[in-house]
């Protein structure tokens, strides 16, 4: 199989690269050496194919092999900049390209608003002191000669945690950053990572000794049907349990009785946003923390779907598996009671797959069938307000209106309008990704299919409604 | 006395709850409810012989005094349904249960 085709980027390929030859070596020897050989092994020359030079590059992937060992552990955040790796984008705003004429109209100079625009030897020239980057003159230039430059890392982050240091690279404020992930995907050379905690996971694995010792259990988010393009989730399922996972539990389980706990809340409250996106959360609690009073008290359904089983069985360890970078952050909260063990990606799940040479076309299929409709297509934005309003009516729960929201932006102005009153919604539905979890950052493919595949999965649900997860929630 | 009964995606497909459900009125039927904990379990292993039950660890001296032996210490009863979940307790697990 074509590795490199199965990512959207190669920003991922090349991250998939690394984590791959890190979990080789984590169970066939040779850890050590990591920081030595595997940037000459990724990066063999003579050329250099992306930076400058080989030597750049090898110090590039030194720093991408400390992300996927952890990266720095004395910083809170999940989210790092990769100094090396920050390409020190052009800032400049307004940026007059040579194919500027100095035409004799000039209507770039007309349509300025602050007459930031002068004509310097036939050439347009912006004062930057004056300009407001409004992008008029980049619309009216005959030539298109204009273009309105921002750096992509900036433009993705909705909640404005980037800025530019002294050197020119990315800083993420942590303060402001919600570890949505959005920059990581973003960036165009890869300089922004989420930390891989791939080296726990493969060590609780290790030490349970073949689940001897205690059982290590995967949670899968809903997600995963959107970036099983080689191969069926069933099949995804068994190569989970060929990495050395006791048993495989849906995440939707966890999220049939998060609906069912909201609903509940609800009619107490009668005003709440969900509780289920981290990032959506930390958002509220950063920028509008006069709502914080109306985010739900429910646990999201990793933590849910973990507690279910470390009910059933305390010395269980429990792996959630998933496209978001937010967890790795939500499961060492204090309010998640130690539920979730670790975290891995979607990205760390393919490379340790094929590191573990696992054909997952090869595999046969294993049943996935726990959840409900409702819990399965919590993936999607809109998934959560669709069964808020059918679980609630299922309960005799009346009075229910409500809102998805879809990504920052669209948090930002319904949560804006509930502070203000002027809202006439009283269930938020909030997701840090556009689109949902199914658009996460540490997907695989970010492809429109996501949808697709997720409202396929959920209508394959065998459960209908989510009583049956309330049952076992009740017989455990 | 706990008994566990399996959950996981494939037993689950095959009735478990409706096992659960049956085994709740048995215990209560044959008055051990008291003395019997009914427990759900994320996968017992032997997927394709569910709906799976299992029991924890019995006494030797338990055993002996029912005339039941086996070789792990505990009971493992597979393809248990809600109709012969009664059966199977009457016979394999209730001669265990010390009243």
């Amino acid at each position: 199989m074509n590795s490199q085709r199965i990512f959207d980027t190669d920003v991922q390929f090349v991250k998939y690269k690394v984590l791959k030859e890190i979990i080789r070596r984590a169970y066939e020897g040779g850890l050590e050496e990591a920081y030595m050989e595997v940037p000459k092994l990724l990066s063999p020359g003579p050329k250099a194919e992306t930076r400058c030079c080989i030597y750049k590059e090898r110090a590039i992937l030194q720093d991408r092999i400390q992300m996927a060992m952890g990266g720095d552990k004395s910083n809170p955040n999940v989210i790092e900049v990769i100094d090396s790796a920050c390409d020190e984008c052009p800032i400049d705003g307004i940026y007059v390209t040579p194919a500027c004429r100095g035409c004799m109209v000039h209507s770039c100079k007309e349509v300025c608003p602050k007459d930031a625009i002068t004509i310097v030897n036939h050439r347009a020239t912006v004062d930057k002191d004056k300009c407001i980057e409004c992008g008029k003159c980049t619309q009216a230039c005959p030539y298109s000669a204009i273009i309105l430059q921002h750096r992509p890392c900036m433009v993705s982050c909705k909640v404005k945690a980037i800025s530019i240091d002294e050197n020119k690279k990315a800083k993420i404020d942590n303060e402001k950053c919600i570890s949505c992930g959005a920059c990581v995907y973003k960036c165009p050379f890869g300089a922004i990572s989420d930390k891989s905690l791939i080296l726990d996971i493969i060590d609780i694995l290790k030490k349970s000794e073949n689940n001897t010792k205690y059982k290590v259990y995967a949670v899968i988010a809903p997600a995963i049907v959107s970036q099983c393009r080689f191969g069926r989730v069933t099949q995804v399922v068994t190569a989970i349990k060929k990495l050395g996972f006791h048993h495989v539990v849906e995440a939707a389980l966890g999220a049939d009785i998060t609906l069912y706990r909201e609903a509940q809340e609800w009619n107490e409250k009668k005003l709440m946003t969900t509780s289920c996106c981290p990032s959506f959360v930390s958002f509220v609690e950063k920028n509008f923390p006069e709502l914080k009073q109306y985010i739900s008290s429910s646990v999201s359904p990793m933590v849910e779907t973990a507690r279910l089983i470390k009910k059933s069985d305390p010395t269980a360890k429990v792996v959630f598996i998933g496209p978001c970078t937010s967890k790795k952050l939500e499961y060492r909260l204090e309010k998640t009671g130690g539920a979730i063990d670790s975290v891995m990606s979607f990205e760390e799940l393919q490379a340790f797959v094929d590191a573990r040479g696992i054909d997952t076309t090869q595999m046969e299929d294993s049943e996935l069938n726990n959840a409900s409709y409702y819990g399965r297509i919590f993936a999607k934005s809109g998934g959560i307000a669709k069964g808020i309003a059918d679980v609630a009516k299922e309960m005799g729960v009346e009075g229910v209106k409500p809102i998805a929201m879809n990504g920052i932006a669209e948090c930002k102005a319904a949560l804006t309008k509930l502070k203000f009153n002027k809202a006439t919604e009283n269930f938020f539905e909030g997701m840090a990704c556009d689109g949902g979890c199914l658009n996460g950052p540490v997907c695989i493919t970010h492809s429109p299919r996501n949808v697709v595949d997720v409202d396929k999965y959920g209508n394959e649900a065998q459960e209908k409604t989510i009583f049956n997860s309330v049952r076992l929630m009740e017989s455990l | 006395m706990n008994i566990k009964v399996c959950v996981g995606s494939s037993c689950h497909l095959k009735g478990s709850y409706d096992v659960i459900q049956a085994l709740k009125d048995i215990l209560k039927k044959y008055d051990v409810e008291d003395l019997v904990e009914l427990q759900a379990s994320f996968c017992l292993g032997h997927c394709a012989q569910g709906v799976n039950m299992k029991t924890d660890d019995i006494s030797e001296n338990m055993m002996k005094k029912a005339n039941i032996s086996t070789e792990d210490g505990f009971l493992l009863l597979h393809n248990v349904t809600k109709d012969n979940a009664e059966e199977l307790f009457v016979r394999e697990i209730y001669p265990l249960i010390e009243i």
